[in-house]
């Protein structure tokens, strides 16, 4: 429907004003969302202004902003994906349940990866290949994949060694390891999404992918290689949160989807594919993490939280293609 | 014999097929399976499911989807059993107006998002689904309703037969898939679903209210899923804030996927509907029997949604080739 053009916006808009062009857009107001969070969270309690504080923190949800990186780049190309956190529980399953049978850690560790891989491949196959609409192909393997994690694992959890637990308390320049690793993820995509020729298909295949067709871009074999990389990140995610936790149960993640989903139309991405920005991802993440620790902090029931989050979802959406329509780049 | 072949060609046909080979495949291996016994176990597993699927089934006509179904029927379950709770005076039989009314209303929500903002159904239903969660949990406190709340005479309907030993709720969703197929095929309306699903574009030029049908659409699936609701306190006798509906979009949209409803929107019938509840009921009641563990139906439902889509999408292509065939 976006698509449909008025004939009179086919005629060049006279230029905006720079500063409307920097101010007008869905990551300053993440931006300016993460700052009023901060100030209202350190109102709440002092603990807020310090940095080690907000770190730890992040680490509870470092690994769903990492997944969330990439599932930016995937709702930028035209697509989603619901499953990466279903994806994040039967990797981190497989591989706990090898290295339980006596397989070596390397070995267990390739085996989970390699999973979360397979399961990128089938939902890109399916997407692209035989052109099912992704959001009804990831409903139905984020059934299956969380459902072949409650087979594996079935109600028990299972324990991973000593030495594997604990990688958000590994601390490097005082930045836990989790938490680093999802700053470089974001640096690193970043700068692929923003300036290099693939990460500018990406964002010509989500506008028009008709267009991006005829001008050559090959467009199936970018959104594969977009579903492959989040079904290895979701794995990565499954094992760092393996480690984190100390056991793995088929329930790991649950309802994930959610809060990947949230932060990325909390960053501005627009639903319908072609823009948005890592920074935007990068700035939600933050200020999720601060809001919902905030909300711990204050006591507020899970429950609630639930809540907020679901109405944060509705009113970013809406926030996000409020200020995309007024804006035409 | 060409209405014979109609008939064989019929995506139906298929499905029904399907549920035949699956339940002689498990009765050679248990036996009692193919009895009346187990026919009645069937029926009783799919009452929520066919409800559910009625209203999912429009709206995934309509180009929609609604996740939020299962959260729907948790809360109106909910509303509902406190007002057996707190307000046992009030004649039982309101509690269905008030799940209805309920559902009707949560449904109204995420229709008015969808359509004031033109946000796509998924994202706003993801949304909501955990937020009438939420919801569920805040009215509740977070506290179960036991059984004792529940009026006896609502439990009766899950068990005490007008007829032939069947069960009210039994007679209820078939009512319902009844109104339902008066309702796609008879009624301006419910054409009118179709016309939006196969072409949303062009359907407000052929003068659909397409607003109104998709407000309409949103309704009754949160209507149903209220009615779900109030029966699922009849079929279980309890209601709890976190499991009463959960995981019940997944069963509904395997269901309505499987029979037939083609995710592009625009297609799909009452029969094919009825028959994917049907098939879906006979793998749940088969499992047990065979003594597969309970822990592998989620992976079950996920691989048959998927092996459904693969269908669904193979017989779209063979239609698509019949027409240029018959074209040329």
């Amino acid at each position: 429907m976006s698509a449909i053009q008025t004939p009179a916006a086919r005629e060049l808009p006279p230029a905006r004003p720079r500063w409307q062009v920097i101010v007008i857009r869905p990551e300053t107001m993440t931006l300016v969302l993460l700052i009023l969070a901060l100030f209202g969270a350190s109102l709440l309690s002092p603990y807020f202004l310090d940095v080690g504080y907000i770190l730890r923190s992040f680490t509870l949800s470092a690994e769903f902003a990492i997944v969330a990186l990439v599932l930016t780049m995937v709702i930028i190309a035209g697509e989603i994906d619901l499953s990466p956190a279903a994806n994040m529980a039967l990797s981190a399953c497989l591989f706990a349940f090898a290295q339980q049978a006596g397989v070596p850690m390397p070995l267990a560790i390739a085996i989970g990866l390699f999973a979360g891989l397979v399961m990128g491949a089938i939902n890109g196959f399916m997407v692209i290949r035989l052109q099912i609409p992704s959001i009804i192909v990831t409903i139905g393997t984020l059934t299956l994949y969380r459902g072949l994690a409650q087979v594996i694992a079935g109600d028990k959890s299972i324990r991973v060694p000593d030495w594997f637990i604990g990688i958000n308390t590994v601390l490097i320049a005082g930045i836990p390891l989790t938490v680093l690793i999802f700053i470089v993820m974001s640096v690193i995509l970043g700068v692929v999404l923003s300036m290099t020729i693939f990460g500018r298909q990406i964002y010509q295949i989500g506008t028009n992918e008709v267009a991006a067709r005829h001008a050559g871009i090959r467009s199936q074999r970018i959104k594969m290689s977009l579903f492959l990389l989040m079904g290895l990140v979701s794995a990565v995610a499954g094992l760092m949160t393996a480690s984190r936790l100390g056991s793995v149960r088929y329930d790991l993640g649950l309802g994930g989807e959610l809060q990947m989903v949230l932060m990325a139309m909390l960053g501005g991405t627009y639903i319908f594919g072609g823009r948005g920005t890592i920074l935007g991802t990068f700035l939600a993440a933050w200020l999720l993490v601060i809001v919902s620790t905030g909300m711990t902090v204050a006591n507020v029931l899970p429950a609630v939280q639930l809540v907020v989050l679901g109405v944060l979802l509705i009113v970013s959406i809406i926030a996000t293609n409020f200020i995309y329509s007024r804006t035409q780049r | 014999m060409s209405a014979l072949r109609n008939i064989l060609l019929r995506r139906e046909a298929g499905i029904a097929v399907m549920i035949v080979l699956f339940c002689l495949a498990v009765g050679t291996q248990k036996p009692q399976f193919l009895t009346l016994d187990s026919l009645r176990i069937i029926l009783l597993l799919t009452p929520l499911i066919l409800i559910g699927a009625m209203g999912q089934m429009l709206v995934v006509v309509a180009r929609h989807v609604d996740l939020s179904i299962g959260s729907m029927l948790g809360f109106s379950a909910m509303v509902t059993g406190m007002m057996f709770k707190f307000h046992p005076e009030i004649w039982w039989p309101i509690g269905f107006l008030v799940s209805i009314g309920t559902g009707a209303l949560l449904g109204l929500i995420n229709g008015l998002l969808v359509t004031l903002f033109r946000l796509p159904a998924i994202i706003v239903t993801l949304g909501t689904l955990n937020l009438y969660r939420g919801l569920t949990y805040i009215v509740s406190n977070a506290k179960q309703i036991d059984r004792q709340y529940v009026p006896s005479a609502l439990k009766a309907m899950s068990q005490t037969s007008p007829i032939f030993g069947i069960p009210w709720i039994i007679f209820i969703s078939f009512g319902v898939a009844l109104l339902t197929y008066i309702f796609v095929m008879h009624t301006r309306v419910g054409r009118q679903i179709f016309a939006l699903g196969s072409n949303p574009v062009a359907a407000p030029l052929r003068g659909v209210a397409v607003t109104r049908v998709t407000l309409l659409v949103f309704s009754i699936s949160g209507a149903l899923s209220g009615l779900a609701g109030i029966l699922y306190a009849s079929r279980w006798g309890f209601v709890n804030p976190s499991n009463t509906g959960s995981g019940f979009e997944f069963q509904v949209i395997a269901a309505v996927v499987i029979g037939g409803v083609s995710i592009n929107g625009g297609v799909g019938t009452v029969l094919g509907t009825i028959l994917g509840v049907l098939l879906l009921g006979c793998v749940a009641a088969a499992l047990p029997l065979l003594g597969i563990p309970g822990t592998t139906q989620s992976a079950i439902y996920g691989a048959v949604i998927l092996i459904a889509l693969l269908i669904d999408r193979t017989v779209r292509q063979q239609g698509i080739k019949s027409l240029t065939r018959a074209r040329a």
